[in-house]
């Protein structure tokens, strides 16, 4: 598809405190940030509009993170859209689903926000590198 | 010539003959165990005891008034001997197995050791016997008034006895005879090798005289077989007439079958005497042969003596009488002899075996039932039985001199014949209790019973017919006219032979009754056991151990009584011997229960198997023993039936107690899941808040561009989330101890409209704050229900409040109803809310589960109905979800109103 993409990161959260923060830290980290609280909205928002990487929560409303992972993953534009999953299970079955699912990066809560930052750049830096 | 003197004269010096011969043959036996006397062919001559003054006097007379039917006699002995032999040789293992000592023995042993058998048995064989002896009385005393008679002067000292006299005479003798002769040895099972001895040389007499007698009329009068036969056909004799094959026949048969197995005496020498089970090899050719030699001069001699013979002359004597009347003395002498050698020899066995049978079964039992085993003298015991044989004696030899003076002047086969069918009463029991394991002691007594009472009846009173006038009018028109009980047309069988009459009926009811009562009845522990041992002889291991439990009984007790019966050397040498096999003192000897059951056997062969069953079990403390130990110990079959059994119900318990392990184990795996699952949501709703707080408090100490508000805002959050961690972690020590059924609280009567209206109140905030209002139904008025006012506020400000977040409808309606149903407080809290979709109906009262639809930013973990629930189940009510009015959810609780 290619193009010029709309903004840099969409978080996918549910809990609005920890929507909140991640909103705050990324914005001032200089990135654009929107965001969406269920699966569906997800799904939904990436096929109107692309952003660089999706930061999605598995415990989602609707429609699991991980299944929105897996759907996003079968769809051409999204097939290669850098996904960093966080999740507040935290447990090595979690994360080998991730990987197998094609996440690219996985953060347990709680984490530092240096961890998320660093996370998000380092995809960010990846995909200009590709781009 | 031969005078009556002479002939008494040689008698009595044979007999004493006869005891020497018995005295030096124990001697023999006794310094000799590979004695020529243990040989098969003194043991085939032994069994031709079989032969008595019937066969010797009586055939001759048989076949003179009933042609060839005399031949049934040898016929049936022989069929048994040569085709049925297997049958013999079953009761010869048994008998040594057992210790069996007489057939009453066999029968009680066989069906449970039971006494009342043997007392039965025993006295049908006395009844039944009595005529045979009676028999051989008449014989003896006809031979020797047929000397008497032979010529003037003859009479001699006889002058002016009759018959009667004459019997008394001899059966007294006899008596005396036997007494001294049978009955020096208590242990019948010590075999009397002397008897034997004397009977085996009697059988080589009689066989000697009537052959003699045969040769002499056959040739030396007669000129031949062919001569006789023509001389008598010439004098218009027809000795063929008859149907040979007829009923009759078929019914002698069938009885001297059962004869040679179930005449006391017979069983004595066959079974009881026996000293080596292959002897039965040789006698199974032997004795048949015997008896061919017997009975191949029978023909001529009749027919001769009635063709030669004065009209009127007894048949019964012609081999005395036909020597006699040539003049030939030293044959006439041999034919005496040989005949009282077949009558001596009958009764002398007959009445051993007869007076064990008294002594044992009758007189034994009465004396250790009423007197403590142990007691008096050392002696005691022997003495008794000694005297109680010897009295035996006596009695049976009187009432076979009291028959023949009774009954009238009938041939001798006849006789012998109602002897034959009373013991036959004992051969369906016998080949039941060989061959049929359920043949059960019942059907045993009864057959028996039921067939003797037809026997007497039937044959045994009409015996009487010619000396009691109304046992003739009984067989004329039956007991008290009814025509329907004559004894020789009974049931209306009427045309019948009355032997045939008999034994068809005796012997038919007989089986019927074995049967039948076999069927109907359960064998006891011991009678089961018995009756294996019995059927399955061939298959046991000899000396497999029965009967007794060691208990508390010491070696000393069980000396004690063997010494009474076995008396003290026997008693002292089977207890060392015993001692030795086992490598120990005879002091030391443990009365182990093989230790036992060889005393039982040794005691057995004294005093019969139940007697001494009865006298151990009195002995062995704790008398009986119980069923189970007696199954345990029963045999090897049973045994290896019983660890099977054993076996079985253990792996069946073991298979179940794998079961419950597998369900218990399923039980804790779904526990550690569940367990799992818990912690995994207890983690991540733990997690949640910690996130906010961690990251805020990052924010927050980093330094940098933050407004006022922003910092108050971050704060804030800081805070409640605080707040919801602690919350979450109340709840969760609430939900555990509510789910381990602990409470919190004390039940006590409340006003649970009370509770709902502050429950109300407190929501009141919470539903301006989104627009809504409650609107009520149907309420109640004061309701007093067992519980705690504050966690029932608590319920239902749970459910007012989920009924308000979950609420997206545009004009959201919380309607809340109370009432009393049938002695229950109601409460539903509806609304018009989206509504729980049907997958969730069966999660919503499980932990940490939310509804699908939002909810995220209520703060609540999920615990809220679980704990509900759980808090309504403590008050003894309950909280579901139901169809409502509304559209969307309704809650129901329902708690028990108290009066």
């Amino acid at each position: 598809m290619g193009g010029t993409l709309a903004f840099d990161i969409l978080i996918a959260e549910d809990e609005p405190s920890i929507l909140e923060s991640l909103d705050f830290i990324l914005r001032r980290a200089g990135w654009s940030v929107e965001s969406v609280t269920d699966g569906e909205a997800v799904l939904e928002r990436v096929r109107r509009e692309l952003p660089r990487i999706l930061v999605l929560d598995v415990m989602l409303p609707k429609r699991s993170g991980f299944d929105v992972l897996k759907q996003l993953r079968s769809e051409e534009p999204t097939r290669v859209l850098p996904v960093l999953i966080l999740t507040a299970k935290g447990q090595q079955q979690d994360r080998r689903i991730a990987e197998e699912l094609g996440a690219d990066g996985f953060v347990t809560k709680p984490y530092s926000n240096a961890e998320v930052v660093g996370a998000v750049r380092q995809l960010l830096g990846d995909n200009d590198r590709a781009a | 010539m031969l005078s009556a003197d002479f002939v008494i004269v040689t008698a009595i010096v044979y007999v004493g003959l006869l005891f020497i011969l018995a005295y030096f043959g124990d001697r023999h036996t006794r310094a000799n165990k590979s004695s020529f006397l243990r040989s098969p062919a003194v043991y085939t001559l032994s069994i031709s005891v079989y032969c008595t003054s019937w066969t010797f006097y009586g055939a001759v007379g048989n076949a003179a008034r009933g042609g060839l039917e005399f031949l049934t006699i040898y016929l049936g002995p022989t069929i048994v001997f040569v085709g049925w032999w297997f049958i013999l040789r079953k009761l010869v293992r048994i008998g040594r197995m057992q210790a069996i000592t007489s057939i009453a023995d066999l029968l009680s042993s066989r069906y449970g050791k039971s006494s009342r058998l043997a007392v039965l048995v025993t006295l049908i064989a006395v009844i039944g016997i009595t005529p045979y002896i009676a028999l051989q009385l008449k014989a003896i005393t006809a031979s020797i008034q047929a000397v008497a008679e032979s010529a003037e002067g003859a009479r001699g000292s006889l002058v002016g006895v009759d018959d009667g006299a004459l019997a008394f005479g001899i059966a007294a003798g006899m008596a005396l005879f036997t007494i001294l002769f049978g009955t020096r040895n208590v242990d019948a099972k010590e075999q009397h090798h002397g008897v034997v001895a004397a009977i085996a040389f009697e059988a080589v007499v009689k066989l000697a005289a009537l052959l003699a007698v045969g040769v002499f009329v056959t040739f030396g009068l007669g000129g031949g077989f062919e001569s006789i036969y023509r001389g008598a056909e010439a004098a218009g004799i027809a000795i063929y007439e008859d149907d040979p094959f007829g009923p009759r026949w078929v019914a002698m048969t069938v009885l001297s079958a059962a004869a040679i197995i179930c005449l006391p005496r017979q069983f004595q020498i066959t079974v009881v005497e026996n000293a080596n089970e292959d002897h039965l090899r040789v006698a199974g050719w032997a004795f048949p042969a015997y008896l061919l030699l017997m009975s191949v001069f029978t023909l001529p001699i009749a027919l001769y003596g009635m063709t030669v013979m004065p009209e009127g002359a007894n048949p019964d004597m012609f081999v005395l009488t036909l020597p006699l009347s040539e003049g030939q003395s030293g044959i006439a002498l041999l034919a005496f002899i040989g005949g009282f050698s077949s009558a001596t020899s009958m009764i002398i066995v007959a009445s051993i075996a007869l007076s064990i049978m008294v002594s044992n079964h009758i007189i034994m039992p009465i004396i250790l039932r009423s007197s403590n085993v142990g007691q008096g003298d050392g002696q005691g015991v022997r003495r008794l039985l000694l005297l109680s044989r010897r009295v035996s004696i006596g009695v049976i030899l009187t009432l076979g001199f009291l028959y023949f003076s009774l009954t009238g002047d009938d041939a001798l086969a006849p006789i012998g014949l109602i002897s034959f069918a009373g013991v036959a009463q004992f051969l369906p029991a016998i080949l039941a209790g060989l061959y049929w394991r359920e043949a059960a002691q019942r059907g045993a007594a009864s057959g028996i019973f039921v067939g003797f009472v037809i026997w007497a009846w039937t044959m045994f009173l009409p015996s009487f017919e010619t000396v009691l006038p109304w046992v003739s009018d009984v067989m004329e028109s039956g007991p008290w006219g009814i025509g329907f009980l004559r004894p020789q047309n009974l049931f209306g069988l009427n045309d019948l032979d009355p032997l045939v009459h008999s034994v068809f009926w005796s012997l038919l009811l007989n089986s019927v009754f074995l049967v039948v009562g076999s069927l109907v009845s359960n064998q006891s522990a011991l009678e089961r056991i018995q009756a294996a041992a019995f059927v399955d002889v061939f298959r046991r291991r000899p000396f497999a151990h029965r009967g007794f439990m060691p208990g508390s009984a010491t070696a000393n007790d069980l000396y004690f009584v063997a010494e009474r019966v076995l008396g003290e050397k026997r008693a002292a040498t089977l207890f060392e011997t015993a001692a030795q096999e086992r490598g120990v003192e005879p002091a030391m000897l443990e009365p182990t229960p093989e230790f036992i059951s060889r005393l039982e056997r040794e005691l057995a062969g004294s005093i019969g198997s139940a007697s001494a069953h009865v006298m151990l079990a009195k002995v062995v403390a704790g008398g009986d023993v119980s069923l189970e130990e007696m199954m345990q110990m029963a045999d090897e079959t049973q045994q290896v039936i019983e660890y099977s059994q054993e076996l079985e119900r253990t792996s069946a318990e073991l298979r179940v107690t794998a079961r419950k392990l597998e369900d218990a184990n399923a039980q804790l795996r779904e526990l550690d899941s569940q367990k799992d699952e818990f912690l995994s949501q207890v983690s991540h709703e733990v997690r949640t808040p910690m996130t906010s707080i961690r990251s805020f408090s990052e924010i927050l100490m980093e330094p940098g561009e933050l407004n006022d508000g922003q910092r108050q805002r971050f704060i804030s959050t800081i805070h409640n989330e605080s707040l919801r961690l602690t919350r979450l972690l109340d709840e969760i020590l609430d939900l555990s101890a509510l789910e381990r059924g602990e409470r919190s609280w004390q039940n006590a009567p409340v006003d649970a409209e009370e509770a709902l209206d502050r429950a109300v109140a407190v929501c009141d905030a919470l539903l301006r704050q989104r627009g809504m209002r409650v609107e009520f139904g149907e309420r109640a008025h004061t309701t007093m229900v067992d519980g705690d006012s504050d966690r029932l506020c608590q319920v239902f400000i749970n459910l007012i409040s989920n009924a308000v977040k979950y609420n997206d409808a545009d004009h959201p309606i919380v309607r809340v109803s109370s009432a009393v149903r049938a002695g229950q407080f109601v409460v539903e809290v509806a609304d018009n809310g989206p509504g729980i979709s049907k997958t969730d109906r069966k999660h919503i009262f499980e932990k940490f589960w939310r509804g699908v639809e939002g909810g995220g930013d209520q703060g609540g973990a999920g615990l809220g109905l679980a704990i509900s629930r759980q808090i309504v189940a403590r008050m003894n009510g309950t909280l579901e979800l139901v169809p409502g009015p509304l559209p969307g959810a309704c809650f129901r609780v329902r708690l028990p109103v108290i009066k």
